[in-house]
């Protein structure tokens, strides 16, 4: 169960507050939806809890199975269990994708005291999982995210989030620079992930996600708050209305 | 100070250098080349900070009158290349070790030592030694490879004639302290020939090693060098060559440590459609200064010609480059490749580097770029938020910092040693 309580972080060079105030709690096996305007907190709430560089926590907390992710190195975040789709996934030239996953599964289960997979039994599971996710054999073998487009990232993104099998998946603007068709593919990976153990906060700009990754909590964040939770039907007033009417509201409480 | 003295402080430096040095004996024909090369030494002075070409590297240990000790190097490191099939020749403290080498023979190739080849009245030797070596002094002067024609005490001469597939090993060995070796390797590839020279070893405290490389029309030459880890040695080498019609020439160098390294590289293209590649990485740590030079002469029509440096230094290391590009007059379609880089991983370390292109054909594509960087936090992150920790991450970012030039070494087994000893390398280095 991840939980956040009362966070807030300002940028470590800017006397900047970004978020003021956050509260989340997402039980296993859920869905929970952040939506929200540009410059609201979404995507700073991904990197915090992931723990990118430039930013500091000034109050609250946030775990993982009542484990401090703020007393975490990342790698130690991610062994624990919490995983990050990047809305910009990065190049690294020279690094082969297979040689960057089998790295990564076997970092993450030596930290957690488990047996490494041989190179045999790597191979034999990104396979199957990467056929899913139609990722072929010469994307595997290409260095990480190197001249892959928009699509591609995103479903290499899933494939890393398949193999690593997280407790707690954060999506940050994975439908971004999607057409339909792969918005539905990277979805169907999503929910073939769906197991009813393992969280998702999925963050969006737009409903349409939604409508393939069915939420059961939305949150609509602004100025750095959660502002208003409820269910999917939410996510389907602020896609006819636009934020304004929320943020309105909220002025006036 | 006017020039002429300062020309003439150096001249006096040197002979005073020069006291007690005797001139190894051999044949007459061999005794006039070694005192022109003396000559020549002389005219020029030893190089010292003061020279525009030596300005990032110090030579001042590389000219004294004695080398400074060099501690053994105890490592429990396997040899370099041994699993490859190859003719061995060793050298100890640049003594050349007949019993720990393999027979002189092969299909296709004589092999001799230079002093043998030197005392011979009558040997082709005595139209080659030296001769690209005096070649690659003008437009700049390299007087330690001067020095080394005229003092060299042994070496391997020699020449190809056919397809040879089994490489010829120097091995370098060193067991004393305080050696002062200096080397002079003397190739000669006839029309069509195909020959691998492969060379590892600290060698000496201080090692001044010259190898000339004649290379006729249609012949490949493929050299391979690795030079020590954790070694205090000092080196000076130059690689001279020349390259007829349609011929290859392909270098790569590894060095993972050693206090001083300097590598120059000559290389003439005077055949039209040859091809001349070079290229290296190193990795220093600590007390660590290597200095890739390089020159490469366009004289001919349609030639190529790449240049592949990485470096990776870390607590203080210092890397330098030099790579120029001279395309004459008349080399017509030349191309010309040059990159150059470094990866700091801290903030005490420091690359210098000089690309240079100068050309005079005016149907000719020639790119050169040069870059120093730290380990991308973008990448790092991303790496460790998929839960690959930190160190581990960093070495997968450096190695892919190298492939690029790994790439350039034609032999998959040895691209594969060498990229397996630069990941111990990065191991150790935790601890």
């Amino acid at each position: 169960m991840l939980e956040i309580k009362n966070l807030h972080v300002k940028l470590q060079d800017e006397d900047k507050q970004i978020l003021k105030g956050v509260n989340l709690t997402v039980e296993p096996g859920k869905v929970h939806a952040i939506m929200g305007p540009n410059g609201s907190g979404k995507s700073t709430t991904s990197y915090v809890l992931s723990g990118r560089d430039g930013y500091e926590v000034t109050e609250g907390s946030a775990t993982l199975d009542g484990a401090d992710l703020f007393d975490m190195e990342p790698e130690e975040r991610a062994a624990a269990g919490l995983f990050l789709a990047f809305q910009y996934p990065v190049e690294i030239p020279g690094v082969g994708n297979m040689t960057f996953l089998r790295t990564a599964v076997n970092a993450q289960r030596k930290m957690r005291g488990e047996v490494e997979l041989t190179a045999g039994e790597f191979l034999k599971v990104v396979r199957e999982k990467a056929k899913a996710l139609k990722i072929d054999a010469e994307m595997l073998k290409r260095p990480v995210n190197v001249g892959f487009s928009g699509g591609e990232k995103k479903r290499n993104e899933i494939l890393q989030m398949a193999m690593l099998e997280p407790k707690v998946c954060i999506l940050d603007e994975t439908d971004s620079g999607l057409d339909v068709d792969a918005m539905k593919l990277v979805a169907e990976g999503v929910n073939a992930l769906r197991d009813g153990k393992r969280s998702f906060v999925v963050i969006t700009h737009y409903q349409r996600l939604l409508d393939h990754i069915k939420p059961d909590v939305v949150h609509i964040m602004s100025n750095g708050r959660i502002i208003k939770s409820g269910g999917p039907e939410l996510a389907l007033e602020v896609e006819h209305n636009g934020y304004a009417d929320i943020l309105a509201e909220q002025e006036n409480a | 100070m006017t020039r002429a003295q300062m020309k003439q402080r150096k001249r006096d430096e040197t002979v005073t250098r020069l006291e007690g040095l005797v001139l190894p004996k051999g044949a007459d024909w061999a005794t006039e080349l070694r005192q022109a090369a003396l000559a020549r030494l002389l005219e020029m002075g030893l190089p010292t900070k003061r020279d525009e070409y030596w300005k990032w590297t110090d030579p001042t240990s590389l000219t004294a009158a004695v080398p400074v000790k060099a501690e053994l190097f105890e490592g429990n490191e396997t040899p370099f290349f041994n699993a490859i099939d190859r003719l061995k020749i060793v050298f100890v403290d640049g003594v050349f070790d007949a019993s720990a080498s393999d027979d002189l023979s092969g299909e296709g190739i004589e092999i001799t030592t230079l002093s043998q080849a030197l005392s011979a009245d009558i040997h082709w030797a005595k139209d080659a030694y030296g001769v690209l070596e005096l070649a690659g002094q003008t437009p700049v002067e390299r007087p330690l490879a001067a020095m080394n024609t005229a003092f060299a005490t042994d070496g391997v001469v020699i020449r190809v004639t056919g397809k040879v597939t089994k490489p010829v090993s120097l091995i370098y060995k060193h067991e004393n302290e305080i050696s002062d070796a200096i080397l002079h390797n003397l190739v000669k590839l006839d029309e069509g020939a195909e020959f691998t020279l492969l060379e590892n070893g600290p060698a000496a405290a201080r090692f001044n090693k010259v190898l000339e490389v004649d290379i006729a029309d249609g012949a490949s030459f493929h050299h391979i060098r690795a030079q020590g880890r954790d070694h205090e040695r000092r080196a000076a080498t130059h690689i001279f060559t020349r390259l007829g019609k349609e011929s290859l020439f392909k270098s790569f160098t590894m060095t993972a440590n050693g206090i001083l390294t300097r590598n120059e590289v000559v290389i003439e293209l005077t055949g039209d459609d040859a091809q001349a590649h070079v290229g290296g990485v190193c990795m220093g740590d600590g007390e660590f200064l290597h200095d890739d030079t390089v020159f490469i002469t366009h004289d001919a029509e349609r030639c190529e010609s790449r240049q592949v440096f990485k470096k990776v230094l870390r607590n203080g290391a210092t890397g330098v480059f030099q790579g120029k590009i001279l395309v004459k007059d008349g080399a017509q379609k030349t191309d010309g490749y040059q990159i150059s880089q470094s990866l700091l991983l801290d903030g005490d370390s420091q690359f210098l580097a000089k690309p240079e292109l100068e050309i005079y054909a005016d149907d000719v594509v020639c790119s050169h770029g040069s870059t120093t960087g730290a380990i991308d936090e973008e990448a790092l992150f991303y790496m460790k938020s998929r839960g690959i920790p930190a160190t581990e991450a960093t070495d997968l970012l450096t190695l892919a910092f190298l492939a690029e030039a790994i790439e350039e070494i034609a032999r998959e087994d040895i691209a594969d040693d060498v990229m397996q000893r630069l990941e111990a390398w990065l191991a150790r280095r935790k601890g």
